[in-house]
């Protein structure tokens, strides 16, 4: 046997064992290059996600729901940043990761090409759209990878504040005017399907998921953690007193679970491929942040080195 | 009235900055400085609660600080023309930011002396969180000032430019005098001496040079302002300005 | 221009524990290192006390010399107290 498959089969025996891989542990190639790649994904999706929500912040009602929203938001930066941080342990800069982001070679949830016209948005994307990320979250606590693991852990322990406000939003406009009810019917409508698509196409036409699962990567299957999604939310959308937009939404006592319509997965794909609704101001925004503080970053690293020159 | 108004120009000239340093978030120059930007909101905006509670339990009319906040215009506000100035890059941020730091800290040392006792206890809680604005914004300002061509350039430009507003700090108006007199507000001529050592320090460390005072840009603390707040306003104050009287 | 130096954090929860490995961040000098975990590790009054270090800086074992390194003190078992075995009436010992 070459050393190369010996060396395979005992990192998978290690993974069988559920035993954690730590940075410096030898791992498979592809293992690497698949944790990176999710991992910076994971990154660039809590960065560009500030984006949507951070649109609302000189404009929440009130001062409450504005440093609300702040400390969210900037939450936000906070997981982006410890995703970056365990993505380097592996070997790659946090500005490489950043470069391919603004160059379109790295992908980030496509959830957040979609805009934020109203304040109900706040709300549906705190219930839905961070209840998505929680059930997908809480399942990577037990990844393989060691330090992508405890950024998961320090994450989901972070977030679960995220999901209660974004409720709290949508049960105070249900319980408000008509128009506020509206405001949170409307948004549930433009947000409902797109929070379905978050966990990603369907596991037969999921080509990685396999392999992933093996390396307990992942630990469930996307329809699997989608499902697990819909059956948690139905009830909470019951509460609220606003409806689904999905006729084929019924409950399946012999499955003892939901079943749903079907994504309309043209549409998901068309996103993926930088056709939504703000794909473009999105990476711009980002890009336009990154080029207008190279100065900044310049400028500090220019005085540190005057400074340690001083003293030396 | 002049205690109202005197806690109206420190909640007015709270809110408005948390308001403008709110702007940053998602925008910051790097991640971690995006986070301390935030960091900096958030005290500003919890200041500013802090303060229109107690200016509604002033008036005792039943009034939520919201309502001080989101249903008051342009000529009620009471901020400094300083912290309505748009961010316009990091360099004026921390100008901005350094200038202002540089007031509050010697400034709520004194009221939280205060007779009155709880602006005194206000003072108290925020002092420790300017303590550490004004750390930043030092460092920030003296790595800016001292960095690259490029960056001397920006700071020096914006301290330029903010310099005319800094001269509304210490020119009281008369709720200040009189809350003065009573032993409420701190005495700005004081504050003057030291504020001028934190600048002349920091200044000379960054090679920042100080400009001349000639004139200087007032009217905010009486509801005069530039034409930077209306639009302010009308930002942060319009979903409760379309839909009055919801709660949220 | 090169980017800001990578920096580890460890954070000392309370008085009374060690600090402990919570993640890194970048930095262009120990001082912002400092005043960044601060603002990024401890936004939930997670500490009392954060020391930075350049992550360069840190010496590790190396993986591929674990059993070298540690299996040796497999056997050792008598380093432990459970291995002593004493009459019950023996309390606090």
């Amino acid at each position: 046997m070459m050393d190369r498959e010996l060396k395979n089969l005992e990192f998978q025996s290690r993974i069988d064992r559920d035993e954690k891989i730590e940075a410096k542990d030898w791992m498979p190639e592809e293992y690497r290059k698949t944790l990176i790649r999710q991992i910076g994904q994971h990154a660039h999706s809590e960065i560009v996600g500030m984006l949507p929500e951070g649109n609302w912040i000189t404009r929440a009602p009130s001062l409450r729901r504005k440093a609300i929203l702040l400390s969210k938001v900037q939450d936000e930066a906070g997981h982006g940043l410890y995703l970056y941080s365990a993505a380097e342990t592996l070997g790659i800069e946090r500005d490489t990761m950043i470069e391919e982001l603004h160059s379109g070679k790295a992908k980030y949830s496509s959830i957040f090409n979609y805009p934020t016209i109203s304040w109900a948005d706040m709300g549906a994307i705190g219930w839905l759209v961070d209840g998505a990320a929680i059930v997908n979250q809480v399942a990577l606590c037990r990844t393989s990878y060691g330090p992508y693991s405890r950024s998961m852990v320090k994450i989901c322990k972070e977030e679960s504040f995220h999901q209660r406000q974004g409720f709290e939003i949508m049960l105070q406009l249900c319980k408000g005017s008509s128009e506020q009810k509206a405001m949170a019917q409307d948004a549930l409508n433009r947000w409902w399907w797109p929070s379905l698509m978050m966990f990603g196409p369907s596991d037969k036409d999921s080509p990685n998921t396999a392999q992933s699962m093996a390396w307990r990567v992942k630990r469930f299957t996307n329809d699997e953690l989608r499902q697990k999604f819909v059956d948690m939310t139905v009830p909470q959308a019951e509460i609220l007193g606003i409806t689904i937009p999905d006729e084929k939404l019924k409950w399946n006592d012999e499955k003892g679970q939901y079943d749903f319509g079907e994504i309309n997965w043209e549409e998901f794909y068309s996103v993926v491929k930088g056709n939504g609704p703000c794909n473009k101001q999105r990476i711009h925004a980002r890009k336009k942040a990154h080029e207008e503080g190279q100065w900044v970053r310049d400028a500090a690293l220019a005085h540190a080195e005057k400074r340690s020159k001083k003293i030396a | 009235m002049s205690l109202k108004n005197y806690t109206l120009f420190l909640a007015d000239t709270s809110l408005i900055l948390g308001q403008r340093l709110g702007e940053w978030c998602g925008h910051g120059p790097v991640l971690e400085q995006d986070i301390a930007l935030t960091n900096i909101a958030l005290d500003y905006v919890g200041r500013a609660r802090l303060l229109y509670q107690y200016v509604s339990e002033l008036d005792a009319n039943g009034k939520s600080e919201d309502n001080y906040a989101m249903m008051r215009e342009e000529r009620e506000f009471k901020n400094l023309l300083l912290v309505e100035h748009p961010n316009i890059d990091f360099g004026f941020t921390v100008a901005r930011q350094f200038l202002i730091d540089a007031f509050f800290v010697p400034y709520l040392e004194e009221l939280s002396k205060s007779k009155n006792e709880r602006l005194s206890h206000i003072a108290d809680k925020a002092l420790k969180e300017s303590q550490y604005h004004l750390r930043w914004s030092s460092e920030w300002m003296i790595r800016l000032g001292d960095g690259t061509e490029e960056s001397h350039k920006r700071i020096q430009s914006a301290v330029n430019s903010l310099w005319e507003f800094s001269g509304e700090l210490f020119s009281p108006v008369p709720y200040e005098k009189e809350m003065l007199l009573e032993g409420i507000a701190p005495d700005v001529e004081n504050i003057l001496t030291r504020w001028n050592q934190s600048v002349n320090s920091v200044f000379s460390e960054a090679t920042i040079i100080k400009p001349k005072d000639s004139w200087f840009q007032k009217g905010g603390k009486e509801g005069v302002h530039t034409e930077h707040l209306g639009y302010i306003l009308s930002d942060m104050q319009y979903l409760q300005r379309t839909y009055p009287g919801q709660d949220w | 221009m090169k980017n800001w130096p990578l920096y580890e954090v460890f954070i000392r929860s309370k008085n009374g524990l060690d600090h402990k490995h919570v993640g890194s961040l970048h930095a262009s000098d120990p001082q912002m290192a400092i005043e960044n975990a601060r603002d990024v590790y401890s936004r939930r009054m997670e500490g009392v006390s954060i020391w930075v270090v350049e992550s360069i800086h840190i010496t590790a074992s190396d993986p591929k010399e674990t059993s070298a390194f540690f299996e040796p003190a497999e056997d050792k078992v008598y380093r432990h107290p459970t291995f002593y075995n004493l009459p019950d009436e023996l309390e606090h010992m």
